[in-house]
């Protein structure tokens, strides 16, 4: 008897999960911001005080401002930043309109600069691509993320999925190691996040500075003792379709603050 | 198959193309590497602080243990409180060399095996993580972890 009842109840909780899962109730999902100290999380929703906020500011000075031989600022192009850019950064990397050219959102916005404003690409991780970058970021905070249903974008995610899941470096870890199989413990002193994308350009006070989803990577690799890919290589872009997929319908939060 | 095949090559391809470290010989047996690796023992106190170090032995990024001096330990992995009850010299000194001898998809590293390892940094392409007698150091330090 004892045994049927036990059984009935494991069958029980079993539906009661798969309904669950069904109904997206089963979502397991958190973002680093959760795993966050009050006072920091405070810190990131309190513009006056989130230190992301400057480069928004001076996002928003290069936004107006014509630059390059066309001497065009993104503004005579584009409407006002909270509808133009509305869900922008929520989509990327996606591929270029038109191109065959894959692009993250930096890259999105180099394409501009040397396309219309005929200016130089500007430098992986410099203050100008950071400020435009949290900029428009900035018009997506609190949208879903919401990657695009292009069929070329799906060979790009599972080209991320295997980076991120293959072992690598001299400390043979993968990333689903530490993010998907050990995330919430301890590594040393830091929690593992899940590691979703969602706080990027993020403020991180171990750099002082605002830093790009690709910063974070770089950071991860050279932790793993594995060799970082060049900035805005294919690989890095790969993996950030991949960290975008996963991370499908949680909220964007930059400008983020992460310890 | 294809694949392994190609990964072999790439990886024999690398090794030839960097001076790889000479790698001391060992012998399995069972779960245990009986020898030393130097034919000499290590230091207990040399041992104990690349243990310590998270930058040397690494093993504090992961592990806790008895060495209350050292802040913010991990917890991916049990406490090396009593390693050296629950395992001889020569089961500790395989389950550093390559623990995945012991647990095949564990995520502690091969402290002491170039094999099987890609896309590694290029500042340490071709090297151990802790060197020969850095292991002895550590066996014999982690063999007094009795409780
Ligand atoms: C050994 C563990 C480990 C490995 C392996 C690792 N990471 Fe991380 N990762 C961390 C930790 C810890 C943090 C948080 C750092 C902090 O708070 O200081 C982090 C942060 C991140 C974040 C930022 C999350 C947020 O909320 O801001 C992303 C994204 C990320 N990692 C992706 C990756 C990718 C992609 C790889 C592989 C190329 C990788 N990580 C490999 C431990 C790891
Ligand atoms: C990236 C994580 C990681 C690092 C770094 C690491 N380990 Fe481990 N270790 C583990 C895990 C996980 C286990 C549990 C068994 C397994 O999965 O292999 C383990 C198991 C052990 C065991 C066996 C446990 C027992 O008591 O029987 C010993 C001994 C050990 N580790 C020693 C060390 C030492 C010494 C270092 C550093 C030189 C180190 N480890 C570095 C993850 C790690």
């Amino acid at each position: 008897m004892r045994l049927r009842y036990l059984g009935l109840a494991l069958v029980s909780i079993f539906v009661a999960s798969w309904a669950a899962a069904q109904s997206g109730g089963g979502d397991q999902r958190r973002t680093g911001y959760q795993d966050m100290s009050a006072p920091l999380q405070q810190m990131e929703d309190d513009d006056t005080a989130n230190p992301g906020m400057l480069f928004v500011q001076a996002g928003e000075i290069l936004w107006n401002a014509p630059a390059g031989k066309a001497n065009k600022a993104c503004a005579d192009c584009h409407s006002a930043v909270d509808k133009s850019m509305k869900g922008v950064a929520a989509r990327y990397p996606a591929f270029a309109k038109d191109t065959d050219t894959l692009v993250d959102l930096d890259g999105r916005i180099n394409l501009c600069r040397t396309g219309q404003q005929q200016a130089d690409a500007l430098k992986p991780e410099s203050q100008d691509i950071l400020a435009l970058s949290a900029y428009v970021t900035r018009a997506s905070r609190g949208l879903p993320i919401a990657p695009p249903a292009d069929p070329r974008l799906v060979k790009v995610r599972a080209e991320g999925e295997v980076l991120f899941k293959r072992r690598e470096g001299q400390l043979n870890l993968s990333c689903a190691n530490c993010h998907d199989d050990n995330a919430g413990r301890k590594l040393a002193g830091a929690t593992i996040p899940q590691g979703h994308p969602t706080a990027y350009p993020v403020y991180r006070s171990e750099w002082q500075t605002v830093g790009s989803l690709q910063r974070r990577l770089r950071n991860c690799m050279i932790g793993m003792r594995s060799e970082p890919y060049a900035y805005n290589s294919a690989e890095y872009v790969a993996l950030e379709a991949y960290l975008m997929d996963r991370a499908k319908g949680l909220k964007i939060e930059s400008p983020g603050i992460r310890p | 198959m294809r694949v392994v095949a190609s990964l072999a090559l790439a990886f024999t391809l690398t090794a030839a193309g960097v001076a790889a470290q000479e790698l001391r010989p060992y012998v399995v047996a069972g779960d245990a590497i009986p020898a030393s690796l130097t034919g000499q023992p290590g230091d207990p106190v040399k041992g104990r602080a690349i243990v310590a170090d998270r930058t040397v032995g690494l093993c504090v990024l992961c592990h806790s243990g008895p060495f209350p001096e050292v802040p913010l330990q991990g917890n991916l992995a049990p406490s090396l409180a009593g390693a050296g009850a629950r395992n001889t010299a020569g089961q500790l000194r395989l389950r550093l060399i390559n623990p995945a001898r012991l647990v095949p998809d564990t995520i502690m590293p091969p402290y002491y095996r170039l094999d099987g390892l890609q896309h590694v940094a290029r500042a340490y392409d071709g090297k151990t993580i802790l060197t020969a007698g850095q292991i002895e150091d550590v066996v014999a330090y982690l063999v007094t972890l009795k409780e």
